[in-house]
């Protein structure tokens, strides 16, 4: 669990160019980290590479912070 | 200057298509270059031998969704990502507006521009991640102008520009230009179809007074794939003699 996190969170810092200390699990990736739309399609296709999964298109417009990205991982993972 | 990018140029059997094939394969891109035949393909890949150019021709029905899928996850599995896209391959189908059919529309519609979104689509990915990507729409003077007969290919063209401009606009954060190349009267396969009347009445309009050459064109796709042309995005390099000016 702790480790899902860790690994998202650093995904999220390389994408969006932001200091891992920084992110929260209540960040969004919008509003507080500071994404456009780009980017966020863009932090789906590097989770979905990092935890070799696919994320359909109504799933990903539901993923706007670390934690939802978290929980998604957690429910999907096989 | 283009080494070790990887470049894809749709209907690169003849014409228009091949000079671009040759002219990125000479600045040392890798070209895959697509025709719609076993045939077509095999000369491409003898033409690319033939000038030195690492790259082959392989065949894809640019309309076909599944198949485009599946070429270019081959082409990135097999060489990495694609970079750099030229969408050249195109159909006529002209008729008078009053006589032409839905099935000339859509065949038109189809390849011309719906094939080229979808194209477009299947390399992003990877020139997002690669932080570069080059795409050139091969579109036509007539996309400006109008022309009377091909309502369906003036449309066509007319919304690759529209498509250009739009991707431009979402992409260039990331690195990736994508402009227009807009052909005039070139002497091609497809301008040979003409009747002498409508070939003579063209170059009346011509104020370079001649027909264009593919190499001509290819000279501008050339350009605005190198590095001279890194702030080059959203826009249209006519390449008609001056038979329009925007």
């Amino acid at each position: 669990m702790d480790n899902i996190v860790e690994r998202v969170k650093k995904i999220v810092a390389e994408q969006l160019g932001v200091n891992e200390a920084d992110i929260k699990n209540e960040s969004s990736f919008v509003d507080d980290l500071g994404a456009d739309s780009l980017d966020t399609v863009e932090l789906v296709m590097a989770l979905e590479e990092e935890f070799e999964c696919e994320i359909p298109d109504d799933q990903a417009e539901k993923i706007t912070t670390v934690q939802q990205a978290v929980d998604y991982i957690l429910a999907n993972k096989k | 200057m283009l080494n070790d990018k990887i470049a894809l140029v749709t209907g690169a059997t003849r014409g228009i298509g091949r000079a671009i094939a040759l002219e990125l394969g000479r600045q040392g891109a890798t070209v895959i270059g697509t025709a719609t035949s076993e045939d077509g393909a095999g000369k491409i890949s003898a033409y690319l031998t033939e000038s030195g150019v690492k790259g082959r021709g392989i065949v894809l029905n640019v309309t076909d969704a599944a198949q485009t899928d599946a070429v270019l996850a081959d082409i990135a599995k097999e060489l990495g990502a694609i970079t750099i896209l030229v969408n050249n391959a195109g159909i006529t189908r002209d008729n008078l507006a009053m006589r032409m059919g839905d099935d000339e529309w859509d065949a038109v519609i189809d390849t011309n521009l719906k094939a080229v979104f979808r194209l477009s689509r299947g390399v992003m990915r990877g020139m997002m991640k690669a932080r570069f990507g080059r795409i050139v729409n091969i579109s036509s003077v007539v996309g400006y102008s109008g022309n009377p007969g091909q309502a369906n290919y003036c449309a066509a063209k007319a919304g690759v520009a529209g498509l250009s401009r739009s991707l431009a606009r979402e992409l260039g954060s990331r690195n990736i230009t994508v402009n227009c190349v807009a052909p005039g009267f070139i002497a091609t396969d497809m301008t040979h179809a003409l009747t002498e009347e409508q070939k003579a009445a063209m170059l009346a309009s011509i104020p370079l007074g001649r027909a264009g050459t593919p190499e001509d064109v290819a000279g501008a796709v050339g350009f605005l794939v190198s590095p001279a042309a890194s702030y080059v995005t959203g826009t249209t390099v006519h390449v008609n003699g001056g038979m329009f000016m925007d």
